[in-house]
């Protein structure tokens, strides 16, 4: 095979998702506003752009307002406003207290917000990138990244295609290519697989808190007409997560009738005997959802991790060559539930900083440090600043205790609450013993409102080339059975939403298989392995879920 | 000689079809959407005969709204060389619609061959190859599985029940791809990016002089009955008594 091809852009984007397109558009606006001809390229694993993007979603517009101001009349699929919000206590199986709107921070308001299918909004803005003249590859996996000599990021390699499971090249073989680049920005999404692997060689997290994360599972139903409320926002927390396992779920009244419900554990949960994936399902068996759902049909289904660490988690941004940005980096506001404004907005800022640096020459690979400086003095940074006592307050004092205090520090303080909360303890650290636990024993689903995975993962439409190598990487594989099992039960085969872990057997025979082709691509396993054995990588470009409408 | 091949925009194979509530289509709101597998066959199958020089060109046709120009560029990034695509709002053309639109454009090309996929895998119709052929009064040969262009003649093998069929067909002549004809190839970014600067000819049915209506129209679309989920018993007596009373199968 002669030497791999590749190809120069200005600036090459790793994930067609809100953060990443928001800087495409940016940039190429910018380099309209330079008169430069925009060479900016986007790659995405996903089989087409949205196909992987899965989020509640309420969204604030404001970022969108800066990079699109004529956004309505763009036709932006944003359509439904919040009309109506509740939040609600589970207290058990059949009680919950309703939440006065009095007693919610204002960070958790959400009237002048969006109810999305931030999928939809990702196709949207891949056409007005797409217009404005970026490049844009979906089904092509970022494999790997690529260094120049000084140590600098230089772009980045796509997967090879056609290699068989044993590695051995099938006839279809295509190799990767080297999308060379003067900036690389990466907006993976969380636990991008490329940023991991930056945090590690740039040392970007080294003044951070731990990273936090959390794991949303989301379905869309569609519900009789009677039912449905378009624009109610119904939150809340509680049960059935327990005792000190955080998170909360949500029920979005979308237009035509449907519904997104889902529901999000931190996945700094202490019990290895959680599953998140059967909590999620006896949750809707809540009277409180129950009434919206009853009588409806289930049309969607799918899982993803998020960051939750916050303003103290956020990383150095940016490095030699190259950006982190959106959830790539962590600049969700889990406090107001929202991470789509301010990963668009960083994705921008990024866009700002390369486009500036190359207006005036810049042939690229430079620590473009003033990054820094221009997110400090945007709304993303006060934003996130303001809200950096939700995450360490609710891991540290429980969603009651915790809740009450960032309220506290939010309408009193305004988000300056002079004591500083960090939480240190990295997720997968934070299982107890199995045999210290309680086994959970959930219900069986009835296949009306509640279902068993594997009918779930049929509705993510996921799909793999069969014969390809697993893209799920152990770095040790005895440990699955020789630590995790003895120690924790196997955790993998509870937190993982898709069934791709299983233990069969039995004794001697007993193994540890991995459905690699069940994969939804949520990363859940790369965060929460107890031994931190499991490396998530792209499979062969364009396989994973095809999300409509999530 | 000039190829023309001609490919249908469908529900990718990977999704899960669902019906719209009111029972009147399939819901096609924001899924993915792809080339016709067996459409892409027949375009890997043209741009292999451009390589080994039995084609000298390869014309891909596509009819149907502006979201159709996606899958003619993606048999633009195939390796086909320009494309014309046939614009008509109308996204429930009958397979004889189809057939006679085609049977213009390839009037208006002139083509020494026409590939087609056996069937597209949203309708299952299998019927446009065929009645192109006869519209056009070319011979035919459908479920291709290999094809061999010699001299004035294209030598194409046939899956059929039970075994295999050879068919020397005189050119031009219209030959419908099966699964087995090749395996497509994956498209590289260059060819993505070139595939954008290819011609790409609008025309539509008035300018075609199609007149609209086949004397077809979808009255409604119904899903399968959902299976029930089994149940077990605790003896052979009652399994007998299950198929007998409640399944009614003995």
């Amino acid at each position: 095979m002669s030497e791999r091809e590749s190809m120069q852009f200005d600036v090459v984007i790793v994930g067609a998702g809100p953060a990443g397109l928001a800087c495409a558009c940016r940039l190429a606006q910018l380099a309209q506003e330079q008169g430069r001809e925009p060479s900016v390229c986007v790659v995405e694993k996903g089989s087409e752009v949205g196909a992987h993007i899965l989020s509640g979603a309420i969204i604030e517009s404001r970022a969108l307002d800066e990079l699109f101001p004529d956004w309505q009349q763009r036709g932006a699929p944003l359509s439904t406003r919040v009309t109506r919000e509740e939040m609600h206590l589970l207290r058990s199986a059949g009680s919950a207290w309703k939440v006065p709107h009095a007693l919610l921070p204002r960070a958790m308001h959400n009237h002048d917000g969006y109810i999305v299918s931030v999928g939809n909004l990702c196709r949207w803005l891949a056409t007005q990138a797409e217009a404005l003249g970026v490049e844009i590859f979906p089904g092509f996996a970022a494999a790997q990244v690529l260094f120049g000599e000084q140590g600098e990021v230089k772009g980045i390699a796509t997967g090879d295609m056609g290699i068989a499971a044993d590695g051995s090249h099938k006839d279809s073989f295509t190799p990767g290519m080297d999308l060379l680049a003067r900036y690389t920005v990466f907006a993976e999404g969380c636990r991008g697989q490329l940023g991991k692997t930056l945090y590690a060689r740039f040392g970007l997290d080294a003044q951070a808190d731990t990273q936090h994360y959390g794991i949303g599972l989301k379905e869309l139903w569609d519900v009789p007409p009677p039912r449905h409320v378009e624009g109610l926002v119904v939150h809340g927390t509680g049960w059935p997560l327990a005792g000190d396992t955080g998170g909360g779920f949500f029920l979005y009244h979308l237009e035509n009738h449907q519904i997104a419900v889902g529901l999000v554990v931190d996945l700094n949960y202490r019990n290895p005997w959680i599953s998140p994936y059967d909590d999620f399902q006896r949750m809707k068996h809540h009277p409180l959802l129950a009434q919206y759902l009853q009588g409806g049909k289930r049309v969607a289904y799918g899982a993803r991790a998020l960051t939750k660490g916050g303003f103290n988690a956020l990383p150095t941004m940016h490095f030699p060559g190259g950006f982190l940005v959106g959830c790539n980096a962590g600049t969700l506001n889990s406090a107001k539930l929202k991470g789509v404004h301010t990963g668009m907005k960083s994705g921008m800022l990024a866009a700002e900083e390369i486009a500036a640096a190359l207006g005036q020459g810049d042939q690229g690979g430079q620590d473009l440090s003033g990054f820094a400086e221009r997110f400090r003095a945007s709304w993303v940074y006060d934003e996130l600043q303001s809200s950096r006592t939700f995450a360490p307050a609710l891991h540290k004092l429980g969603p009651l205790l915790g809740g009450a205090l960032f309220a506290l520090d939010q309408t009193v303080f305004r988000g300056r609450l002079p004591i500083a909360l960090h939480d240190k303890t990295p997720d997968c650290a934070r299982l107890r013993p199995a045999r210290e636990c309680e086994p959970i024993a959930y219900p069986k689903p009835d296949g009306v409102l509640s279902f068993d995975k594997l009918s779930s993962v049929f509705l993510s439409n996921t799909s793999h080339e069969e014969d390809q190598p697993c893209h799920l990487h152990l770095a040790d594989p005895s440990l699955p059975l020789g630590r995790n099992l003895a120690e924790y039960a196997e955790p993998a085969q509870r937190y993982c939403p898709a069934g791709v872990y299983e233990i069969v057997g039995e004794g001697s025979a007993q193994r540890f298989q991995i459905n690699a082709a069940n994969c939804v691509h949520c990363k859940t396993c790369d965060i929460k392995d107890p031994a931190q054995n499991i490396t998530w990588v792209a499979p062969e470009g364009g396989g994973g879920p095809n999300y409509p409408n999530m | 000689m000039k190829v023309l091949v001609a490919v249908k925009r469908v529900i990718d194979y990977n999704v899960k079809v669902r019906v719209r509530a009111d029972n009147s289509n399939v819901d096609l709101a924001n899924v993915k959407m792809s080339i016709n597998p067996f459409c892409e066959i027949a375009v890997e199958e043209s741009v292999r005969l451009k390589e080994s020089g039995a084609a000298t060109e390869v014309v891909v046709v596509s009819i149907g709204p502006k979201a159709v120009q996606e899958q003619i560029r993606s048999a633009l990034a195939a390796g086909a060389d320009r494309g014309i695509w046939v614009e008509t709002d109308d996204t429930e053309l009958s397979g004889l619609a189809v057939a006679r639109l085609l049977a213009q454009v390839v009037r208006d090309e002139q083509p020494g061959l026409v590939l087609l996929g056996k069937q597209a895998i949203d309708t299952d119709n299998n019927q446009t190859g065929q009645m192109l052929a006869a519209l056009l009064d070319w011979p035919q040969a459908t479920f291709a599985s290999k094809l061999e262009v010699k001299g004035a003649e294209v030598e194409v093998t046939r899956e059929i029940d039970g075994g295999l069929q050879t068919l020397a067909l005189t050119l031009p002549a219209v030959v419908t791809a099966d699964l087995r004809l090749n395996t497509p190839r994956y498209i590289k970014l260059p060819d993505i990016m070139k595939a954008k600067r290819k011609p790409l000819a609008t025309t539509s049915p008035a300018a075609l002089a199609v007149g609209p209506g086949t004397g077809v129209k979808l009255l409604g679309v119904t899903p399968p009955t959902e299976r029930r989920g089994g149940i077990k018993v605790e003896s052979v007596a009652a399994l007998v008594d299950c198929l007998k009373n409640q399944a009614q199968v003995l």
